[in-house]
């Protein structure tokens, strides 16, 4: 397992144990493993009858009967003896099968997958084939030509499972082939085969070693399965499966006989599961970081902050002294420390800060839209026309969005609902406010298209997003927050994904939009030319605090706070052509050591 | 001095439009359509452009990762064919290729050390002691410390990792880089850093720069000559000065005008 | 649609011919004579020399190929000496014993599978949770055919509610209730392990998807949660969710093996069991290749609901 462990974990492996063992489930399931992996292990050395001398006059007795723990069989065999020495031989079919078959599937998938192209699609076409059989079936008409047998059962079962890796290997692969440290390699001099097994196979081990240990069990249970049919163990060899098949003929005389091998099978399959989910969530980074946990509705906010819940005569919207961070376990980590500023009617305000800055997660604060968990506003109110936001109930909250503040976000590819036609997607957001007849809110939404800019509106309004291109899409998003009229829209780094060109456009769009509706906006942005362009004023965030805020004229013409000024300086301009670089030169010379730290 | 790092005559690729195993054809995409540029030796060439305009498959093509579907290239007076007949070598030692993305270019699972050990041993042909003494050249060069060898990439910062991919890209002692977007992933003042590291390097290396961009003012702050890409083709090439000052084409014009600039909420 | 629909079909047929020339191939992996294997004790001069040249088992394997793919084309699938019957009779008279059961079986797994999915990712960490979760591992760790005989103990013995086994009773039964009371046992055993499967997936899938962007966009246009989590969410994640009902039609229909044994259900799955201690292989290679076709078939299904539920995926 060690060799499965990413090197930022190997700093931290003791707490990776120490998570394991905090999840209970995990814990019971290696606990229950050791034990039984112990008594298999030990079987030869217990004093135990030999499992296989029959004693016809003491046949079927029951458990707890003396000398026989575990009563008797059918030929009056042991079953406590019996048990072990099947546990150890379902065991290590089971563990063969899984290696047999991980390594033929990783080597099919890891091969197709970097190869790509005529390769890949022949291998892959194979193992469709292979996979449109209904799993045992293939199993068994292999069985059916080699004979029965241990063995035979073992290969049929390995061979079975060897597309399910090389499908999930190949996924994988294809996906790190595609990550630019491969064609690097390549450049560094690698050839092929170096980069496949010394590149690419080192980030896929992880997966093949999550694959195994959710597969083990699965495999356990399908060899014992065939033992079960006759098809596996032949007398006098035994494993689980075929003690509990000839246990079967006694089921309603002798229940036992058949019961206690299943039960073995259970607690072994059972615990190399709950084991396997234990080390899966260790290992998988995004479980670890809370990446996927389910997001509540509203980001959960702490009850006791200093401010009001109302504060008359406020601007349209004032933000005070808010405080958002991250939990991870029992610490906080603060990504908006005490951020406060006001937006006022028909007002743009620009939020404009390098990444990690918190602007984001400022924006996504207003209306509780940071997911949570991890996230929490623990200090701070938003004000909206003179109400706090953060004191409302989470339906109140929810009433607000997209009808008094509405959000457009960066990328409106992965913004939009991929399955839903657009028109349907900005009519949802009308009729979440307002009761509306479908028809009515389809007319609005195709209206509201015109508003935006889309020519064509009536054909485009039955288009998916991935059929439009990304200026277009990113006009279904500002259409959708304008849907209700609100009173401020929040602009996520809304052309950050799109091209010079069709930024000029949409910054347009929005100019036109504020001029024309008296909108108040709201723009998070990284690009000092974007702020130039829309913003009345600019507030300058560094390292979840606003350092500056003032007219974007005269903060861009004179700022004031030395990280504002170096900001600027930073921004090549159109115009300087090389004397930017002179120009920028001196404000690193000091530092050049330390680098951007 | 005065030869040509780059030439690149009347060069296409298009994607797809093979035979798939079962019947029908792939959608035809012509990324790059008859391009022919030159790079002096010692120049900046930039190549500019919008997403899809063909930029980066150019760029790949310059270092061997994709193959030209017609047309010539010569590296450094050499025919590009003929080099990658030679093996996947020789295109390394020659040029080298420096990612938009620095994090995603360096394997999470190998430290620094490794990551530059690769092309110390494989292109420039450095023996053991020999390499360890050219890391902290090159380190010192990137000006990253010395403890930066026995590190993992995820504990860098954007702009260490691009210093650091720089480094490798120095380290087969190539002397024509392609650089595709290499500050685009970064925030404004890293990306300021980078590119005065750049230019420094250039001087202290005696480098050749393809500078790929999709952004006008960094083009304009570090290139000698500028060429404009537009779906597959180039449009205009021409000295910078020039190019920024009097654009000739539709679409040039309009990519300047379309540029933010900070001036504009000065001018009102 | 519809010419989506034909492209599907289209596809499907090498998917088949694949599908035939593996069970072919396994067939011709037998060691030894393939007469004597095929024919076992019913060896005789004369039957081998009748299955030699019907099967042409003497000629190359090409040859031999062509051969047995137009006799499947003409519906001869051979003959089981054993059963003394055309191959196809005795698979079609099973094959619909074995639909009821297993399709039975996948409708249950995919109702209560994706429930139980969902409800496990909406209150992710909260107690049903935890619930759900531990009983899908149960679910997932239990060999069926143990589990099957625990339901015979309980339901037929000790508390006498439901018969052990068979479809219908000997005397006096035959119509649907009695088919239905036949049924619950072996389906819901079936059922179970399956459950466990689509369960976890959907929880896993619901997780993902609950995470993207634009469920945050849902949010922000002010949508209830409810909204949010089915109209929204489950309906993206059911495009993941749906192949993995395709593929949960394979473990039941291989599932059916153990249950129709352990519960003499008279389907496919017991048939084969029986065709292959018996070395009956060309009964055995009929009934793999024949369930083999509907599992692609269903498959084939899941497809078109996905294309249906995701229009990116008919360009």
């Amino acid at each position: 397992m060690s060799v499965a462990i990413a090197p930022e974990i190997r700093s931290t492996r003791l707490t990776s144990w120490q998570l394991l063992m905090t999840n209970r489930l995990a814990a019971a399931g290696l606990f229950v493993l050791v034990a039984i992996l112990l008594l298999a292990a030990l079987a030869p050395w217990l004093p135990l009858p030999n499992p296989n001398i029959t004693d016809q006059p003491n046949r079927l007795h029951p458990p707890f009967s003396p000398g026989h723990l575990l009563g008797t069989d059918h030929l009056g065999r042991d079953i406590l003896s019996r048990l072990l020495w099947g546990t150890r031989v379902s065991i290590l079919v089971g563990l063969s099968a899984t290696a047999i078959a991980a390594f033929f599937g990783s080597l099919i998938g890891l091969v197709a997958g970097y190869t790509g192209g005529r390769v890949d699609d022949v291998m892959m076409r194979l193992i469709d084939m292979l996979m449109a059989f209904p799993y045992i079936l293939l199993a068994l008409a292999i069985v059916a030509v080699l004979g029965p047998g241990l063995l035979n059962a073992l290969y049929a079962i390995a061979l079975v499972n060897i597309p399910f890796f090389a499908r999930n290997i190949r996924g994988v692969t294809l996906s790190i082939r595609h990550r630019e440290f491969v064609d690097a390699a390549r450049l560094s001099g690698k050839g092929h085969t170096a980069v496949l097994f010394t590149e690419v196979l080192p980030n896929v081990l992880p997966v093949i070693v999550i694959t195994m240990s959710t597969t083990v069990g699965w495999m356990i249970l399908e060899t014992a399965g065939l033992s079960f049919l006759g098809l596996g163990a032949q007398p006098p060899q035994a494993d689980l499966g075929s003690m509990l098949g000839q246990g079967r003929a006694q089921l309603f005389t002798a229940p036992h006989v058949s019961m206690i091998p299943g039960l073995m099978i259970f607690a072994l399959v059972m615990s190399i599961n709950l084991l396997g989910d234990g080390v899966r969530d260790v290992l998988d980074p995004r479980l670890r970081s809370g990446a996927l946990n389910r997001p509540m509705p509203v980001t959960s906010i702490e009850r006791e902050r200093e401010q009001p819940a109302e504060r008359p005569g406020a601007a349209l919207l004032e933000v005070d002294g808010l405080e958002t961070g991250f939990r991870s376990g029992r610490s906080l980590t603060l990504a908006v420390k005490g951020v406060s500023f006001r937006l006022d009617r028909g007002e743009c305000l620009g939020l404009i800060g390098e990444s990690g800055s918190g602007k984001s997660v400022t924006a996504l604060s207003l209306l509780g839209l940071v997911a949570s968990p991890p996230g929490v506003i623990r200090n701070g109110a938003v004000y909206l026309g003179g109400r706090d936001v953060l004191a409302q109930s989470e339906q109140q909250i929810i009433a607000q969005r997209g009808a008094r503040v509405a959000y457009v976000f960066q990328d409106p590819l992965t913004t939009l609902h991929p399955l839903y036609r657009v028109a349907d997607q900005i009519a949802e957001a009308i009729t979440a406010h307002n009761a509306l007849g479908a028809s009515e809110a389809h007319a609005r939404a195709v209206a509201l298209m015109e508003t935006v800019g889309i020519r064509n509106a009536r054909e485009r309004a039955s288009a998916y997003p991935h059929e439009l291109s990304g200026g277009q899409r990113q006009r279904i998003g500002i259409a959708m927050a304008l849907a209700n009229d609100p009173d401020v829209i929040v602009a996520d780094e809304p052309t950050t994904a799109l091209d010079v060109t069709v930024q000029a456009r949409i910054l347009d769009l929005l100019r036109t939009l504020r001029r024309e509706r008296g909108l108040a906006l709201l723009l998070i942005t990284h690009d000092f030319g974007v702020v130039a362009q829309v913003c009345d004023r600019v507030a300058v965030m560094k390292d979840g605090e606003i350092v500056e805020q003032g007219d974007t004229r005269a903060v861009l013409d004179a700022p004031r706070h030395d990280y504002t000024r170096r900001l600027i300086a930073c921004v090549p301009e159109l115009g300087q052509g090389r004397r930017f670089l002179d120009n920028v030169r001196p404000l690193f010379a000091p530092q050049r050591q330390e680098t951007e730290a | 001095m005065s030869g040509n790092a780059i030439v690149i005559d009347n060069i296409t690729k298009t994607f797809g439009g093979t035979r798939r195993l079962f019947g029908g054809r792939t959608h035809a995409v012509h990324a790059v359509r008859g391009v022919s540029i030159k790079v002096a030796e010692g120049e900046t060439l930039a190549v500019v452009g919008e997403s899809g305009s063909g930029k980066s498959t150019l760029a790949r093509m310059l270092v061997g990762l994709e193959r030209p579907t017609s047309g010539h290239m010569a590296i450094d007076g050499r025919d590009a064919a003929e080099l990658a007949g030679t093996g996947p070598r020789a295109f390394g030692r020659m040029i080298q290729y420096v990612f938009q993305d620095p994090v995603a270019s360096l394997n999470p699972r190998k430290t620094v050390e490794q990551i530059l050990d690769v092309p110390l041993r494989l292109l420039a042909g450095h023996g053991g002691p020999d390499r360890k003494r050219r890391m902290h050249q090159l380190l010192d060069a990137v000006q990253m410390p010395k403890d930066t060898l026995e590190r993992y990439p995820h504990e860098f910062s954007g702009g260490q990792a691009q210093r650091i991919a720089i480094a490798r890209a120095l380290a087969a002692s190539a002397r024509i880089l392609v650089l595709d977007e290499p500050v685009s992933a970064l925030d404004v003042s890293v990306q300021a850093q980078v590119l005065i590291l750049l230019e420094d390097l250039k001087a202290e290396f005696a480098l050749s720069y393809l500078f790929i961009s999709h952004d006008l003012a960094v083009v304009e702050s570090i290139s000698d000559r500028v060429a404009v890409m537009y779906q597959g083709q180039v449009v205009e090439t021409g000295p910078s000065e020039r190019l920024f000052a009097s654009p000739q084409h539709e679409y040039t014009k309009t990519l300047l005008m379309s540029a933010p600039r900070l001036d504009h909420a000065r001018a009102g | 649609m519809t010419a989506y629909i034909i492209k599907r079909l289209l596809t499907a047929i090498p998917v088949i011919i694949g599908l035939s020339v593996i069970v072919f191939l396994i067939m011709a992996m037998i060691p030894g004579d393939p007469a004597l294997a095929i024919l076992g004790s019913y060896a005789t001069p004369e039957n081998v020399e009748r299955i030699n040249r019907d099967l042409g088992l003497d000629r190359p394997l090409p040859e031999q190929y062509l051969i047995w793919i137009t006799n499947l084309l003409q519906g001869d699938f051979g003959r089981s000496y054993i059963l003394n019957r055309p191959v196809i009779d005795e698979v079609l008279e099973r094959l619909g014993a074995t639909m009821i059961l297993a399709g039975t079986a996948l409708v249950l797994c995919s109702i209560f599978g994706i429930l139980a999915g969902v409800v496990s990712a909406v209150r992710q960490f909260g107690w049903t949770d935890r619930v759900v979760t531990f009983f899908v591992l149960i679910g997932i760790s239990m060999p069926a055919f143990w589990l099957g005989l625990i339901f015979i103990l309980l339901f037929a013995v000790q508390w006498r509610i439901l018969p052990a086994s068979g479809m219908y009773a000997v005397y006096g039964g035959g119509d649907l209730s009695d088919l239905i009371r036949h049924l619950i046992l072996p389906a819901a055993t079936l059922a179970i392990v399956a459950t466990g499967v689509v369960a976890r997936l959907t929880r896993a899938a619901m997780l993902e998807v609950l995470r993207q962007d634009f469920v945050r966009t849902a949010r922000a246009k002010g949508l209830d949660e409810r909204a949010v989590v089915y109209r929204h969410a489950l309906r993206a994640a059911l495009v993941s969710i749906i192949p993995v009902i395709g593929v949960q039609a394979g473990f039941v229909l291989g599932g059916s093996v153990y249950i129709e044994t352990v519960f003499q259900w008279p389907g496919l799955g017991a048939m084969l069991v029986k065709a292959v201690s018996t070395r009956d292989l060309l009964l055995v290679q009929g009934g793999v290749l024949v369930a083999a076709a509907l599992y692609v078939l269903v498959n084939l299904a899941a497809d078109v609901a996905q294309a249906m539920l995701d229009p990116r995926l008919k360009s």
